[in-house]
């Protein structure tokens, strides 16, 4: 552990709200809803003192989209929210993703469609995340399993908001926002803290959506004197609205400059995967008992192994791809009707079994659950 | 092409999307003769939701963001709260403004936040093909609304005040000079500004529900159906009915949101 810093005991809403501010972030709206009030509450304490603000608004479908005009005001911006709350940010967040604004957008998933159980842990929006909106475009998504990867997988979120300039979701539960654990801070001056870039031209030579080579434009920010034209229609590099070829190669750019780059973006992390016949794939919540399940299944001669996706979206099939070819089986316990297990079957094009171990009664798996399906035929 | 249109518009936006004899392009004009005069158009950004009205933020020479139907206030107050010192001009329609985006509109006005809010009322959405608006009359026939409209029509302007905006005006397109003046105020006034435009649409609402799609009967038809307080008083009970007032009917001070947010920041800072 690098030197300086604090340690506290946090609960994962808690270390999330720590983790923005110290990736800087100065805006936030947001609805109360549970299990993510906590998120809310502790910006409307922090923010103000720090120079930034927070307004609690009059619904969810408010607060993203007062995101994209603080974001382009200049300012980091974030909401938190929960499944029927993100529901109705799905507006906002195809704004975002189509005007290529940053901003980040905690989901602490709850169970079932609707109004859902309020209080229970689910994985059920993850499909939601990726694609809530309407229209092609994409954008990344992180799945936190600790009050520490709340407060680094947070800011993560921002510097990646920032690097390809897209809407970035933390993918939460509530096992993740309430359980209370140790969080480790590092000191500011060690936090990686990414800003989006500026334009390097003068502004009578800048448009607003042209991008640079790497397929993403500069932004600067309002009344700076670039005649920002941001638009919510498919547009052309100038920000008028465009049909055809000029539409079409915005929608392909706004995918690709996250799909191309998911080697980039997307991170996992393996363990014993090297010589595993059975390994987990797994994400979130589910990842601390799918842990304990491989190690325990190790400690008694199984070869199993582990690989817990960090970046849901863009999905990290290279990853997968790569498990799935020494494997024979992989599984996939997920709080969900088995979403991501249909992700890795297509990623694993068929190399090896892929097994969904769906969770619908809001509670997290065991591990000895885990343990037994591992058991299951492996050796 | 006028001095005007070159110093404050979006040239190469032109032309107007606007179809002959809307109410549109005078509201664009008065905007940009209210932006000149006041000097003030490096610290303009406007914003439109979606509806013909909207598009009207997209042609002045400044910084825009055009958002989905009804949520171009919550992006404005994210600008606003943002840099206080901008000067903020939210153009939206009557289904924009109190139909899809209703909630946003009661909440910004009761925040009091610097906006000046130009909604042009058509009384239809013209856009999308002449369907029946919160503010079409009682018993208009339209398209979705082929017996008849069952609700009454919404009043912008009681709505806004109820709701607690402190700038508040009504004129239509037929009074273009009140309008200049009510959208200069509009701007100046620190606080949640309401000016509603009548303006016609001879493509969709003349049709239906006017009855003419001739631009200079409907000109005509404000200028008798839409008076102020003075042409009102002059009227019999009988003669008031079906007529609308326009007028600038309420500029009071009240603390503004994004100057307290600011305040407190400030304070914040100073006690640590």
């Amino acid at each position: 552990m690098a030197t300086g810093g604090t340690i506290k005991i946090m609960q994962g809403n808690e270390a999330c709200v720590e983790g923005a501010l110290a990736a800087g972030c100065r805006f936030y709206t947001g609805y109360p809803i549970e299990p993510a009030s906590e998120i809310a509450e502790g910006m409307a304490r922090q923010l103000p003192p720090a120079g930034g603000i927070f307004v609690q608004m009059e619904d969810e479908l408010a607060s993203v989209i007062a995101l994209v005009g603080a974001s382009w005001g200049g300012w980091k911006a974030m909401t938190a929210t929960s499944g029927p709350g993100f529901c109705l940010m799905q507006d906002g967040i195809g704004l975002a993703a189509i005007t290529e604004t940053p901003c980040v957008i905690v989901d602490v998933q709850r169970g079932g469609p609707a109004s859902g159980q309020s209080t229970a842990p689910s994985q059920g929006d993850v499909f939601q995340a990726r694609y809530g909106a309407n229209g092609d475009y994409s954008l990344i998504a992180l799945a936190p399993s600790t009050s520490q990867e709340m407060f680094e997988f947070t800011i993560k979120a921002f510097n990646l908001a920032e690097r390809y300039r897209v809407p970035v979701i933390v993918l939460a539960d509530e096992i993740v926002a309430h359980t209370r654990e140790r969080v480790y801070i590092p000191p500011a001056d060690q936090i990686a803290v990414v800003n989006r870039k500026q334009p390097a031209v003068p502004p009578a030579e800048f448009l607003t959506f042209k991008p640079d080579a790497d397929g993403i434009p500069p932004m600067p920010a309002f009344n700076t004197g670039y005649k920002l034209c941001v638009i919510s229609q498919v547009h052309n590099e100038k920000g008028f609205r465009a049909k055809g070829k000029e539409g079409a190669a915005l929608i392909r750019r706004l995918t690709d400059k996250i799909e191309k780059n998911a080697g980039a973006i997307c991170e996992v992390e393996e363990l014993y995967t090297e010589d595993a016949t059975t390994i987990v794939v797994c994400y979130g919540s589910v990842a601390r008992c799918a842990r304990r399940a491989v190690k325990d299944a190790r400690e008694q001669g199984w070869k199993a192994g582990l690989l817990k996706l960090n970046t849901l979206w863009p999905f990290p099939a290279k990853q997968v791809k790569a498990v799935a070819a020494r494997a024979q089986r992989i599984l996939v316990p997920e709080m969900n009707i088995g979403r991501i297990a249909l992700e890795v079957e297509r990623a694993s094009g068929g190399a090896c079994e892929v097994i969904p171990l769906p969770k619908l009664d809001g509670k997290c798996h065991i591990p000895a659950e885990i343990l037994a399906a591992i058991k299951g035929g492996c050796r | 092409m006028h001095s005007l249109a070159q110093r404050v518009l979006r040239t190469e936006q032109l032309p107007f999307t606007f179809c002959p004899g809307c109410g549109d392009g005078i509201v664009v004009q008065m905007t940009a003769r209210a932006i000149d005069e006041l000097g003030i158009l490096d610290r303009v950004c406007t914003l439109g939701g979606v509806g013909c009205s909207s598009w009207i933020a997209t042609y002045f020479n400044v910084d825009f963001m055009k958002v989905p139907h009804g949520r171009a206030l919550p992006a404005a107050m994210g600008l606003k709260l943002t840099n206080p010192e901008r000067k903020v001009l939210v153009f939206t329609g009557d289904g924009d403004c109190v139909a899809i985006g209703g909630n946003h509109f009661i909440h910004a006005a009761h925040r009091n936040i610097d906006l000046a809010v130009i909604m042009l009322n058509n009384q239809i959405y013209g856009m999308t093909g002449g369907q029946v608006a919160p503010t079409t009359p009682a018993g208009a026939i339209t398209v979705t609304s082929p017996y008849g409209k069952i609700e009454p029509p919404f009043d912008a302007c009681e709505l806004a005040r109820a709701a607690g905006a402190t700038f508040i005006s009504r004129w239509t397109t037929a009074h273009p000079w009140q309008l200049l003046n009510a959208i200069k105020k509009a701007i100046q006034h620190p606080g949640f500004a309401f000016v509603e435009v009548v303006s016609p649409c001879p493509a969709q609402s003349g049709l239906y529900i006017q009855g003419s799609s001739d631009p200079v009967q409907l000109v005509e038809w404000m200028q008798q159906n839409y008076i102020t307080q003075e042409e009102m008083d002059l009227l019999s009970p009988a003669e008031r009915e079906g007529r609308t007032l326009v007028g600038d009917f309420l500029a009071a001070i009240r603390p503004e949101f994004a100057a307290r947010t600011h305040e407190l920041i400030d304070r914040l800072k100073e006690e640590k």
